[in-house]
């Protein structure tokens, strides 16, 4: 199996990696960056454990390929603290007792920045159908759909995940960065 | 400073968990770590012809494969006495996905490219898949040396209730089922076994960590000091990490032949059939109650789903379920009995509440039933049966089943200050007269559940070498404190609710206190978490051990002020001297001066460090009333929960915060198992719900808001007060769904809907009634 050259930033750090075709970027992001925040919880794409941000939009990394997102931003769960605050979504998670085990939870803080960077201010409807992608089996919810709120009230996303999104100080990729929204760029192989 | 006890504090686990910075077993990476991978079986049950691994050994990065005989030596994985289940299948396999061969490559990837290569020729025996087939006249045993596929029998009551069911004016026979279900924590089972200089250190997503240490030493011969077991920041476990797993043995034997680190990180597919699964009971009871509804007499008989290899804990299950099967009723005769059978399919033992919410499910759907047949209000047949608050503590008629203090009307009369009954059945008789209004259904649970686990005679039926708790309560120089305690949470949060009672005790700042656990290395005893006992056990033992640092604390500011112990009081963090507020010393130079023996009496004995253990007297038993509202759409079927309104009674609440988050985690699960989740196998054996595609894990979108409240009656059992209440929720949530859902449907004849209520299976009851013209 050939090995492939990727460049990929991970929270602002850039990053070349010589990786196998087949490498997932959750196993990227967690063996080969040790970003272990970003968890696996099934092989069906149904949970959404991990959950990371790809310029700009929340994407399952069990599901991508790391060859996918070469060139790409990545914004994972150990990124949105990144001025050593909490991010509002962290601190309502924190708040509203949102978290039980903590498995899902950095998934779910993604899914819900994801969320208000979509929607800034959603009903409880909305915050439920936003985070339906990822599950927690602690919770029941209700305490999530509750810091979701909470975060909504207490400033959005915060500054990283919004520098994130909007391409703000961030180091650039050759190309930029995608704009947010915009679905990630397909892999190029070599 | 006021009490800690009942104060709404946030978590000290939640910042690492939410910067990412947790620590799960699959986090860890020791230096020179391999990767194990299964080849499992594929067939539900067969005869092993032969196993070729010669294509997946010579495969790169691949260190060895090893099948059972490959192995001599290695223990059993945990099993009943006389059924023992090795570690890897010999001879034959008894549930698809059982383990075969194991594969140790230097990656994950080329290991599980390995495990696909193992060839397996199989020779195929009849398979029994269902409770049906397993009983059948015909049905092959699965377990060698047992003539049938019983595995326990067992008659609870010295008759079986014929002569007063028969002496009753009405007899009603009613045939229930509680569906299996899988606990999906959403980190699988994950280990990691380093073993070096004849010791073990196994890390592990366990609820027991000393449980397994003791287990293992005993496996493999060692002594329990050479065996260490870590459980980190561990993924959910709901009763199903309390189970041991072959790959536990597995690993630690690998690592001991390959000189190096063994990890296993299990998938969610792999999960869904290897992880215990739960519940799995067939019910058979009669029912003899009078014309007001009082019930006389109930016999039970219970048909437990073992699975493919009785697992220790789940075996005796439905004893749990016959003791608590009269529930919050007084009921003159209970007569039950069980039958554990061997099944070709994953084995089934514990999940959140294990065997006591199959009994809640079991009397209050009976109640609702009573009430049908006899046209009474669900709610009058209830009040008509509770046990009173004067009664309590009330001894059932099974031996060391006494419930301890409660007031299970007053908890319904409380709920149903919450929910405007006549309003809603007013709501549903205008629906059933609109075609095109969604149908309307109210439902109720006034359940008791079983919590505490629990005294140490009853808890060694399981296997534990107790049921007591042990804590450990060290103040430092400084005033700040270390607990380290014997449970082993998982998401419970004892790391707040315990800081909190020490900080109670010692008046010192919630901020300066630490909780240490999972790791038997730094952790003096312990039994683990599970059966709703971190609070009630675990926190009587932190309770115990604070107050025996302040006592302790108390002689040595006696000393300090030169007062006498009984003259002084601890207040605000301060040992003062009563009615002279201007003599006192802190608890902070009370820590100081207890490491200065010239400062002290003569032979005082240094240090604040005091370890206690609490044995619990009596088991502990959470109740409540809870309510459901549910809305069904009449063209699909579909079931949306309109309304759910939870009263619970865990007695002392030590963190209103986190109660609340218990009780919705355990009726989420509870509502899930009503109306979404089942694991089902095809007559083959092969699983209908092997990932989470196919088993229907709800989303938040899936359901509602919940509506919690709580009535406070303190146990006297133990010292804190508090029940429990992390199965309370999966325990009362059940029939609350189910009953609203018949409710919803009662006006065309229906009396029962089998869990899941599915739409499926509620469009067709729909539809069977418009063809009836009802």
């Amino acid at each position: 199996m050939s090995d492939h050259k990727v460049q990929i930033t991970v929270n602002g750090v850039p990053g070349t990696d010589e990786i196998e075709a087949r490498l997932l970027l959750v196993h990227y992001l967690r063996d080969v960056r040790g970003l272990t925040g970003t968890h696996v919880g099934c092989d069906t794409s149904n949970c959404g454990a991990c959950t990371v941000m790809v310029d700009g939009l929340t994407v399952k990394s069990c599901s991508v390929l790391t060859v996918a997102v070469d060139g790409s931003e990545v914004l994972t769960v150990e990124g949105l603290a990144a001025d050593g605050e909490l991010s509002p979504v962290q601190e309502g998670f924190r708040q509203c007792h949102g978290l039980q085990c903590g498995y899902c939870t950095p998934g779910m803080v993604m899914a819900a920045t994801g969320l208000l960077l979509d929607e800034p201010a959603p009903d409880e409807a909305a915050i439920r159908e936003g985070i339906e992608g990822n599950l927690c089996r602690c919770t029941g919810y209700d305490m999530i759909v509750d810091s979701v709120r909470w975060a909504a009230e207490h400033g959005g996303v915060g500054a990283a995940a919004e520098r994130h999104a909007h391409g703000g100080s961030l180091p650039v990729a050759d190309d930029g960065p995608a704009p947010h929204g915009s679905l990630p760029q397909p892999a190029v192989t070599p | 400073m006021g009490s800690m006890i009942g104060a709404a504090v946030v978590r000290k686990e939640d910042p690492a968990l939410l910067t990412g910075r947790g620590r799960f077993v699959d986090d860890i990476h020791l230096p020179g770590t391999l990767h194990m991978a299964y080849a499992r079986s594929h067939l539900a049950h067969a005869r092993i012809v032969s196993i070729d691994t010669s294509e997946a050994t010579a495969l790169p990065g691949v260190l060895g494969v090893w099948t059972h005989d490959d192995l001599p030596g290695l223990p059993p994985s945990r099993s009943l006495p006389g059924i023992e289940r090795p570690c890897l299948a010999t001879g034959k396999v008894h549930f698809v996905g059982e383990p075969i061969a194991v594969v140790v490559a230097t990656d994950p990837y080329l290991a599980a490219d390995a495990a696909a290569a193992v060839v397996v020729d199989y020779e195929q025996l009849p398979v029994m898949a269902s409770l049906a087939a397993a009983t059948a006249e015909d049905a092959t045993p699965i377990l060698d040396g047992l003539p049938s596929n019983l595995v326990l029998e067992q008659q609870l009551s010295a008759d079986d209730a014929e002569a007063e069911l028969a002496a009753a004016p009405h007899r009603l026979a009613i045939h229930l089922r509680n569906q299996r279900c899988a606990a999906v924590p959403m980190e699988p089972t994950v280990c990691i076994a380093d073993w070096q200089s004849g010791s073990l250190t196994l890390y592990a997503t366990t609820q027991t960590p000393h449980h397994q240490r003791n287990e293992l030493a005993q496996m493999l011969g060692l002594a329990q000091q050479e065996v260490r077991v870590i459980a980190p920041d561990v993924g959910g476990g709901f009763g199903a990490k309390a189970s041991f797993y072959p790959e536990y043995l597995l690993t630690a034997e690998l690592s001991r032949r390959l000189r190096r680190p063994v990890k296993y990180v299990e998938t969610r597919s792999e999960n869904m059939t290897a992880m215990v699964h739960g519940r799995g009971q067939e019910q058979d009871i009669e029912v003899g109650f009078d014309d007001e509804g009082r019930l006389l007499a109930l016999r039970v008989r219970i048909t437990q789903d073992c699975g493919g290899w009785p697992d220790p804990g789940g075996v005796g299950l439905p004893t749990l379920t016959a003791f608590m099967s009269g529930g919050c009723y007084k009921i003159p005769k209970i007569a039950p009995s069980f039958r554990s059978i061997a099944t070709n399919t994953t084995p089934v033992a514990a999940y959140r509440g294990a065997g006591r919410p199959e009994a809640s499910f079991l009397i209050e759907r009976v109640i609702d039933h009573v009430a049908a047949e006899l046209g009474i209000d669900p709610l009058d047949v209830r009040r008509r049966n509770f046990i009173q608050p004067g009664e309590m503590p009330y001894s059932t008629q099974f031996e060391g089943i006494v419930y301890d203090e409660a007031n299970f009307p007053g908890a319904l009369e409380s709920l149903l200050r919450h929910v405007d009954v006549d309003g809603l059945r007013k709501d549903q008789a205008d629906r059933r007269q609109d075609p095109s209004a969604p149908l309307l259904g109210i439902g109720f649970s006034t359940f008791v559940e079983m919590g505490g686990f629990g005294p140490t005679p009853l808890f060694e039926q399981f296997g534990y070498v107790g049921g007591w708790e042990s804590a450990n309560v060290r103040l430092n120089v400084d005033g700040s404190a270390v607990v380290k305690v014997g449970t082993s949470p998982h998401g419970q949060g004892h790391q707040t609710t315990f800081a909190q009672i020490v900080a109670d005790q010692l008046q010192i700042p919630f901020e300066h206190i630490t909780v240490l656990h999972g790791d038997t290395a730094t952790v003096q005893e312990g039994i683990g978490t599970m059966g709703s006992r971190g609070a009630p056990v675990g926190g009587s033992a932190v309770l115990k051990a604070a107050a025996k640092v302040r006592a302790k604390a108390l002689r040595i500011a006696a000393h300090m002020l030169e007062a006498d112990e009984n003259d002084l009081e601890l207040v605000d963090g301060r040992f003062g001297v009563k009615g002279a507020p201007d003599q006192g010393v802190t608890t902070g130079e009370v820590a100081l001066r207890a490491f200065k023996p010239h400062l002290l009496p003569e032979g005082f004995d240094l240090g604040l460090d005091e370890t206690a253990f609490h044995e619990p007297s009596n088991l502990s038993y959470p109740s409540g009333a809870h309510c459901c509202v549910v809305e069904i759409d009449r063209d699909t079927g579909r079931v949306d929960v309109l309304r759910y309104v939870a009263v619970d009674d865990c007695g002392v609440v030590l963190n209103p915060l986190l109660a609340k988050g218990q009780i919705h985690g355990g009726v989420a699960q509870g509502i899930a198992q009503a109306l979404y989740e089942e694991v089902s196998f095809g007559e083959d054996g092969q699983p209908g719900s092997g990932s989470l595609v196919d088993y229907t894990l709800p989303s938040a979108a899936d359901l509602p808001h919940y509506e919690t409240d709580h009535q406070v009656t303190p146990t006297s059992f133990n010292p804190l007060g508090a029940k429990g209440l992390g199965e309370s929720g999966a325990t009362a949530a059940p029939q609350a769904v189910v009953n609203a859902v018949v409710d919803a449907l009662a006006h065309l004849g229906v009396r029962d809907v089998e869990m899941p209520c599915t739409p499926q299976k509620v469009w067709r009851i729909l539809q069977a009634a418009t063809q009836n013209g009802s």
